[in-house]
């Protein structure tokens, strides 16, 4: 049932799309596909979630397009139906979003028409049910995704994301195809029942495979430099779709592959997983707090949270070779939850960097400040967004992260001392990690909204549209809720862990005080409800004790500032200074950072400058020799252009002399 | 007979943690000053101070937001809950269960990242170069009590409190490295939250070395109390939560008569002056270092914490 009524909202998807082609010049196209996109989306949530919650058996259809011999098959199973809801309910906030936020589009026919394409790609990878379907939908979505990426092509830097977004892109898919040929074995069973019947001896290779393939478009270091130039190049709404859903779709196409169709590889696949989980986890971090770029810094807050859910699959994966099913159905549960739990926020915070950028025109945190006078709704829903992702009790960011944490301190019962030294050290890497973010959304909410204007533009911002708050404030309750009641999210994710991995958590809507309890209740337990009550009662107690008891005058007066309070705005932290300390601390070793002060000499009235210097280890080892080796391999095969025609057909005659040769060895 | 207990036994902690807060922090006042051949404030100084700013009129710079003003009363209300669920006198604690020692410490983090952003509200350079050092600090100071945190768990087999601190009581513990490695990790994390010397100076008022008074700078009257007594808070939870793992003796267990009570309240008060005294102790005797030290500092904290929980991975009798 679920797979018709998606496919149905992906057929009405693809027909706006071809509509709003037709009329994206009309004044009223705007409202019109965005208002369509909500439609379907909020259909294929709908569906998707009442279909995990009933637990319903796995529905599928057989559709005769494709390849003529094989079809396109499509299924819609509990693991599925998660991911559907993930895309769904994104898809939707994004489209009520866009509906206020599209109307200052400067280039809407670039936009309107492949919006709702990409919505529907990314809801049909998850659909998918053989690999031919998978990896044309997968292409589908990364290149309706470069389109939106390059809807802006003329700004500065733009061009440059997108071409570095096809080529990492063309490499995943690569990777993937690789992947799914060994899948397929030498018979070329391509649909994934016959998959996953099959025994797969190469488990190795496809899990590096996989890891590259569906990586790269999730954003796992090393290959996630494409991430924070294009995720920030594309429109606001665009950008939170991508951050907050498309990473997630990267993190089905692992999970299908990896724990569905790949079998029971060995422990040693979450050692891997996890080295790489904590490695992105830790610098996408780093990197973010030295951003000054609004919306860079929440994509490169993207690559950390996908190291946080892929350190859970890793760890997932890792008990379920051991054979410790409730363990992993508690690691994959924490992963899941993080999936869902980034989507909303993630979401959240771009639509907030949005409202700021459509309301100031700047993305440059240095140039904004003091928004929360101008922008009070916006500025609310953004610190929610903030107070979420840096994992803090009682929302939602904390709870995927406690629950990893309780699946981290299982794992002495491992029997391989590889994994028994490698996951304590996993384990302060995400303490560090949910330390740093923290700082990070201090240094982002309080240089953009806190403080004084630094520039004109904040200065005469305006509140956000009525259809940018409602979204925000839609995905902030959200937060809210998925925070104080985790318990519902945990037992309707109990049938993709009994899929997956063979085992459930205990059920968790039963326990008194809607309580969550991963293995037992003398282990440990958290009830985010009563710690939410609890705090807003002593909140409340405490305000009203004062006020009634106390004292309630309060006077204005100009800032302290311990007496030398300095009028210009400009004496304020910054971004960069507020990072110093920490740039100081960690950048020094990450990125070999140094700073450069040019004193004018004595009695020159020139400005002095500070200059830092910041180093991206992974472009300057890997990306920047690999470029320098095409370019020269490129002007070696120059010559090749230039010969005469003599010269081609001699070529051409040796190498078929050679190719005939080999065959005959060979056979 | 437990249904009127529980609820009573909370009741009394809540209360007994802030009527004890200013006792503390006014007790590790007077030693410093003896110390110091000084005569010293008297020990109920914190509470004049407090009532006289409560009783005050509050000055907001003419910028501060709203935020600014809730601020006091988010930090001070989750202190306050960390604090309650943190056993000081008997362990059953009736709602101990909806948090463990993670949230616990997590609680903390949500009362730190308003105080940080409250600094960074009037847009003064002092209150950035407060909130920007206070994050530093705790981007290193939070993984090391989560690795210390770690370290109890995989003893007590547990991250409940409750269950710990009866597991520390229990001859099972017997004397062990990691524990050893935990207590000095912890020593070092709580010296650095309570922004205590060698890390921070509570009593300075010279611009360039504060990190938490940088960040209050702005705030005065009722606010400023709410966040002083918030800071007292912090001080007695994280001296009780060493008492609780470390020191177990007197705590009375799940249960027990109105004597047990009697001797666990006694042995608190004992503990806390024992806390506080070497606390003062400790601080006369060090320099504070300069700011840039203190990741060296603290991340020997961090290595510390986890050794300590390699050592339990490696063995469970280490």
């Amino acid at each position: 049932m679920t797979v018709v009524i998606v496919l149905g909202c992906v057929g009405a998807l693809l027909l706006t799309s071809a509509a709003a082609l037709a009329a994206a010049g009309a004044k009223a196209a705007t409202a019109l596909v965005y208002t369509a996109c909500l439609a379907a989306s909020a259909v294929i949530a709908a569906a998707a979630l009442s279909g995990l919650v009933a637990d319903a058996a796995s529905s599928e259809i057989t559709l005769p397009l494709g390849l003529p011999w094989i079809g396109a098959h499509f299924r819609a199973d509990a693991l599925a139906s998660f991911f559907l809801t993930v895309t769904g309910l994104g898809g939707a906030v994004t489209s009520l979003y866009a509906v206020g936020y599209g109307s200052h589009e400067t280039a809407p026919h670039r936009v309107l028409p492949v919006y709702p394409a990409f919505l529907a790609a990314m809801n049909l990878v998850v659909l998918a049910d053989d690999a031919f379907t998978f990896l044309l939908c997968w292409e589908f979505m990364s290149l309706t995704s470069w389109a939106l990426v390059m809807a802006h092509h003329r700004e500065p830097g733009n061009a440059r994301a997108g071409f570095i977004y096809l080529m990492m892109a063309s490499f995943g898919t690569l990777a993937l195809l690789l992947g799914f040929g060994l899948l397929a074995g030498p018979q070329g069973g391509y649909e994934f029942a016959a998959v996953r019947a099959a025994r797969h001896p190469e488990a190795a290779l496809i899990l590096a495979l996989a890891l590259a393939g569906a990586g790269s478009k999730a954003g796992l270091v090393p290959l996630h430099v494409w991430l924070p130039l294009a995720h920030p190049a594309a429109p606001s709404h665009v950008s939170a779709l991508m951050s907050g859903v498309m990473t997630k779709v990267a993190v089905y196409g692992f999970i299908r592959i990896v724990f569905d169709l790949l079998g029971a590889p060995g422990w040693w696949s979450g050692m891997v997983v996890l080295a790489f989980a904590a490695a992105t986890a830790l610098l996408g971090v780093l990197h973010a707090l030295m951003q000054h770029d609004l919306k860079r810094l929440l994509a490169y807050h993207t690559v950390e949270n996908i190291g946080i859910i892929f350190i859970g699959l890793g760890l997932a994966l890792a008990f379920r070779a051991d054979g410790m099913p409730g363990a992993a159905a508690l690691a994959l549960a924490a992963a899941l939850i993080h999936v869902l739990n980034h989507s909303l926020f993630k979401s959240l915070l771009f639509f907030g960097a949005g409202a700021v950028l459509t309301e100031t025109g700047e993305r440059n945190m240095e140039h904004l400040g003091g928004l929360i006078h101008r922008m009070p709704l916006a500025s609310l829903a953004f610190l929610v967004g903030c107070v979420a992702i840096s994992a803090l009790p009682p929302l939602n960011g904390f709870v995927s992260e406690w629950l990893t944490f309780q699946a981290i301190l299982l794992s002495p019962a491992v029997p391989q001392w590889g994994l028994k030294i490698l996951i304590p050290a996993v384990g302060a890497v995400l303490a560090l990690s949910a330390a740093l973010a923290a700082a990070c959304f201090v240094k982002a909410f309080g240089v953009t909204f806190l403080g004084r204007p630094r520039s004109a533009a904040p200065a005469k911002a305006g509140e956000a549209d009525g259809f940018s708050l409602a979204a925000m404030f839609t995905l902030a309750g959200l937060c809210v809720l998925a925070g104080i009641l985790p318990g519902f999210v945990i037992d309707a994710l109990a049938p993709v862990t009994r899929d997956l991995v063979a085992g459930r958590m205990p059920l968790q809507h039963v326990l008194p005080w809607l309580t969550i309890v991963p293995i037992s209740e003398s282990r440990s337990s958290y009830d985010g409800l009563l710690v939410f009550v609890f705090i807003g009662i002593s909140a409340l107690i405490s305000a009203t004790a004062i006020h009634r008891l106390a004292s309630r005058a309060v006077r204005r007066a100009p800032a302290w500032d311990c007496g030398y309070p300095d009028p210009s705005a400009l004496t304020q932290y910054t971004a960069g200074s507020f990072a110093q300390p920490i740039r100081r601390v960690f950048g020094t070793v990450a990125f070999r950072a140094r700073e450069h002060i040019a004193m004018p000499p004595p009695g020159e009235a020139v400005a002095a400058v500070l200059r830092v210097e910041l180093h991206d280890p992974l472009w300057e080892t890997l990306y920047t020799p690999l470029g320098e080796l095409v370019a020269a391999a490129a002007d070696r095969l120059n010559a090749f252009q230039f010969l005469t025609i003599r010269r081609y057909l001699s070529i051409v005659f040796t190498l078929l002399v050679l190719l005939l040769l080999v065959l005959a060895i060979w056979l | 007979m437990a249904v009127i207990r529980d609820p009573a036994i909370q009741a009394l902690q809540m209360a007994v943690v802030v009527l004890l807060a200013p006792a503390l922090t006014g007790l590790v006042r007077k030693v410093k000053a003896r110390l110091l051949r000084r005569r010293g404030a008297p020990i109920v100084q914190p509470y004049r101070d407090l009532l006289r700013l409560l009783r005050k009129e509050a000055v907001l710079a003419e910028n501060a937001s709203w935020l600014f003003r809730a601020a006091p009363y988010l930090i001070f209300a989750a202190t306050w809950v960390a604090a309650a669920l943190v056993p000081t006198f008997a362990t059953g604690l009736l709602f101990s269960w909806s948090a463990d020692l993670i949230v616990i410490i997590a609680l903390l983090g949500s009362a730190r990242f308003f105080l940080a952003l409250a600094g960074m509200d009037v847009g003064t350079s002092f209150g950035g170069i407060g909130s920007s050092r206070e994050v530093m600090i705790a981007s290193l100071a939070e993984p090391a009590m989560l690795m210390i945190v770690f370290t109890l768990a995989l003893i007590a087999g547990s991250t409940q409190l409750s269950t710990i601190a009866a597991f520390m009581g229990s001859p099972a513990v017997g004397l062990r490295v990691s524990l050893g490695l935990a207590l000095i990790a912890l020593v070092i994390v709580a010296l650095a939250e309570n922004a205590r010397i060698p890390v921070d100076n509570p009593a300075t008022h010279l611009e360039l070395t504060m990190v938490h008074e940088a960040m209050v700078l702005e705030y005065s009257g009722r606010h400023l109390a709410l966040i002083e007594f918030a800071a007292a808070l912090k001080l007695l939870l994280y001296v009780s939560l060493i008492a609780c793992l470390f020191l177990p003796w007197g705590l009375a267990p799940a249960g027990d008569g109105p004597a047990a009570m009697a001797i666990g309240i006694v042995s608190y008060v004992a503990k806390l002056a024992l806390g506080g005294v070497m606390l003062a102790v400790f601080e006369t005797t060090i320099a504070k270092m300069r700011v840039f030290r203190v990741p060296q500092f603290l991340g020997a904290a961090l290595m510390l914490g986890l050794l300590a929980v390699l050592l339990r991975f490696v063995s469970t009798s280490l």
